[in-house]
C-alpha cells in the first residue's frame, strides 16, 4: 500500500540527538540578517499600494458620450448576482428605450464577485479600482444612482 | 482539588489556537487529558443548502468560503464536479491555469498553517516570514483574478479570464524567490531544538488507524501512507507534471510537518512545469452551454444575446445524475457529491470535507496528552473551520 515509486520518504530528516546551538545560532542569524532588509510593509493610509487593473472594486455605473447611462435596465445582473444585493426598478420610455429609473447596490451585501460586469450585456456596470468606502451608518451603504456614476469620489485623500 | 476528581476546562470557540471557532471541552487530570469533546458548528453559515437554491455558477464563491486558505482548490474540485455532469472536457491551456492556481493555493494554505502553527507552540518569527511569502501570491490572485484572498476565478468550463503578461511574469519571480524562503523556514525550524522537543513524538497515529479514521491529504502521509488524490486518479492533467508524493514514517506532529515541508518544494516544481509549458489556446470550452458569448457577438447576432442571457438568467442544465468529484485540497481530499435533477440548480450538493474528518479524530489523538501539547496536535492536523462548518 505505501512506498509506491512517486513517494519520497522525508522522516530521514529527522535530527536526532545532538546539534542544539549551532541550530539556534542559524536561526538567530536568519532573523538578523532581515532584520537589515528593507521592509516590505506600507503606512496605509498615508502610502497606498496601486491595486492592478483587474480589481474588483466598488461599482460604477458606465455612461456613454451623451452623459446617459449605458444600462438598459435588462436585470441580467441582478439575476446572476448571487447574493442579491442588486435592486433595478427599470422604466421604459414611449419610443421603447430602457433604462433604470432606480439602481441600488447594496455594497454590504455584495461579495464583489463580478459576475455582474460579466453578465452585463452592453459593458454598463464596472467594478473600479476603489476599495476603501467607509461610512457610519449602513443605510449609506445603499449606492443609488448618484454614488455608482462615481464612485472615485470615495477614494481616501487624507485629511 | 479532590483525589480522582477531573476539571472540565473549555478551549475557544475564541482561542487564537483553535484555528477559527472550534471549541473543545477537555476534561483534564492535572495536565493530562482525559477526555476530549470537540463541539463544531459555531462558522455554520449553510453553504450546502444555500448552494441547492442557487445556480451552477452563483455556487462558485461559496465555495471559496470553504476553505479560505486555499480557495482556489475549492473552486477547482466544484467546477470539475459540475463538468463532470456536464460530461465536458477543459481545454488545455485553462486546466493548466487551473493547476496553477490550485498549487498557488495550496502553498498559501501551507503558509498560513506554518505560521500559525508555530507560533502557536512559540516560535513567533516564523510567521512574518510566511505572511511576506504569501502576500507574493496574493499579489498573484490580484493580478489574475481582481480579489486576493477568494479569487472566484474558476468557471465552470474553464475559467474567468485569460492570463495576463504580468501574471506570468510574478509567477516566475515566485519561482525564482521560494526556495530561497523555504530555506529559510527550515533554518528556522527542523533542526530547532525548542521546536523538535514540542514536536517529536507527539500525537503520533499509526498508518493503519489514520486510514480506519478516514484521514487524508498531510496528516495521512506523515503517517506512511502515500495516498493523493494527484496520484491515485489523476485530474486537471496532473498526469503532465513529475513530481513527488512526501512521506514521513512515525505519524507525529514532526513528520506532518516534514511532509508539508516538503510539499512546498513539489508544489512549486508543478508550477514551474505548468507556466513553462503553458499551452495555447482557448480558456473556456466552446460549448453552448457554459460559453458565455462575449460582448462583440452580443452586439451582433440576436442568438448569440439570447444565449448570453439564458446563460447568465439560469446556467447550464445539468442532467439528472450523480457524480463524486474529489481533488487533493490543502488539508486532503475534498470531494463533492452533486446531484443534478434535470434544472438549472444542484438537487443537492455535499461535501466531503478532510477537516471535519481529522477532527473526528481528536478525542483519540488528544486523549492522554498534556494540554500543552493539545495546541501542537490541533495545529499540525492543520484544519480550517470554514471547511468544518460549511
Ligand atoms: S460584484 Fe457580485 S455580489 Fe457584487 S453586485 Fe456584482 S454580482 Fe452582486
Ligand atoms: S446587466 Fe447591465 S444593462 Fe442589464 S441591468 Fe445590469 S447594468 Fe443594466
Amino acid at each position: 500500500m505505501s512506498n509506491r515509486d512517486y513517494a519520497v520518504n522525508v522522516s530521514g530528516r529527522r535530527t536526532q540527538r545532538g546539534k542544539i546551538v549551532l541550530p539556534l545560532l542559524k536561526g538567530l542569524a536568519y532573523t538578523l540578517k532581515n532584520f537589515f532588509s528593507k521592509p516590505i510593509t506600507i503606512q496605509y493610509p498615508t502610502q497606498r499600494r496601486e491595486v492592478r487593473e483587474r480589481w474588483r472594486g466598488l461599482h460604477r455605473l458606465n455612461v456613454d458620450g451623451q452623459g446617459t447611462l449605458k444600462c438598459v435596465a435588462c436585470g441580467l445582473c441582478a439575476k446572476i448576482c448571487p447574493p442579491q444585493a442588486i435592486r433595478i426598478v427599470p422604466y421604459e420610455e414611449e419610443g421603447g428605450t430602457r433604462f433604470p429609473k432606480e439602481f441600488y447596490i447594496d455594497e454590504i451585501r455584495c461579495i464583489f464577485c463580478g459576475f455582474c460586469q460579466e453578465a452585463c450585456p452592453v459593458g454598463a456596470i464596472e467594478l473600479t479600482k476603489v476599495y476603501d468606502y467607509v461610512d457610519y451608518d449602513r443605510q449609506d451603504f445603499q449606492f443609488d444612482i448618484t454614488k455608482l456614476k462615481d464612485p472615485e469620489q470615495f477614494i481616501f485623500k487624507g485629511k | 482539588m479532590a483525589e480522582g476528581k477531573t476539571m472540565v476546562l473549555n478551549m475557544g470557540p475564541h482561542h487564537p489556537a483553535t484555528h477559527g471557532v472550534l471549541r473543545l471541552v477537555l476534561e483534564l487530570d492535572g495536565e493530562t487529558v482525559v477526555k476530549v469533546t470537540p463541539h463544531i458548528g459555531q462558522l455554520h453559515r449553510g453553504i450546502e443548502k444555500i448552494a441547492e437554491s442557487m445556480n451552477y455558477q452563483q455556487v462558485i464563491p461559496l465555495t471559496d468560503r470553504l476553505d479560505y486558505t486555499a480557495a482556489s482548490l475549492n473552486n477547482l474540485g466544484y467546477c470539475m464536479t459540475v463538468e463532470k455532469l456536464l460530461g465536458i472536457e477543459v481545454p488545455k491551456r485553462a486546466q493548466y491555469i487551473r493547476v496553477i492556481m490550485g498549487e498557488l493555493a495550496r502553498i498559501m494554505g501551507h503558509h498560513l498553517w506554518l505560521g500559525s502553527h508555530a507560533l502557536d507552540i512559540g516560535a513567533m518569527t516564523v510567521v512574518f516570514y510566511t505572511f511576506r511569502d504569501r502576500e507574493m501570491i496574493m499579489n498573484i490572485n490580484e493580478e489574475l483574478s481582481g480579489y486576493r484572498l477568494t479569487p472566484s476565478f474558476l468557471r465552470v468550463g474553464g475559467v474567468a479570464k485569460d492570463i495576463t503578461p504580468d501574471f506570468i511574469k510574478y509567477v516566475r519571480e515566485f519561482v525564482q524567490w521560494f526556495p530561497k524562503a523555504v530555506d529559510g523556514y527550515n533554518t528556522l525550524l527542523t533542526d530547532n531544538i525548542i521546536w523538535r522537543k514540542r514536536t517529536m513524538g507527539i500525537g503520533p497515529i499509526a498508518a493503519e488507524e489514520a486510514i480506519n479514521y478516514g484521514f487524508t491529504g498531510p496528516s495521512l502521509r506523515g503517517s506512511g501512507v502515500a495516498y493523493d488524490v494527484r496520484k491515485a486518479a489523476p485530474y486537471c492533467s496532473y498526469e503532465d507534471f513529475d513530481f513527488k508524493i512526501p512521506i514521513g514514517e512515525n505519524g507525529d506532529v514532526y513528520d506532518r510537518y516534514l511532509v508539508r515541508m516538503e510539499e512546498f518544494t513539489q508544489s512549486l516544481a508543478i508550477i514551474e512545469q505548468a507556466i513553462e509549458n503553458l499551452p495555447e489556446g482557448p480558456v473556456t470550452v466552446d460549448n453552448p452551454w457554459v460559453l458565455n458569448p462575449n460582448l462583440d457577438d452580443v452586439m451582433q447576432d440576436i442568438s448569440a444575446l439570447i444565449r448570453r442571457f439564458k446563460i447568465q438568467c439560469e446556467g447550464p442544465q445539468v442532467p439528472a445524475e450523480e457524480v463524486y468529484q474529489a481533488v487533493e485540497g490543502s488539508k486532503g481530499e475534498l470531494g463533492y457529491y452533486l446531484v443534478g435533477d434535470g434544472t438549472a440548480q444542484p438537487y443537492r450538493l455535499k461535501i466531503r470535507s478532510p477537516c471535519f474528518i481529522l477532527t473526528s479524530a481528536l478525542p483519540r489523538l488528544l486523549a492522554g496528552v498534556m494540554l500543552a501539547d493539545v495546541i501542537s496536535i490541533i495545529g499540525s492536523i492543520d484544519i480550517v473551520l470554514g471547511e468544518i462548518d460549511r
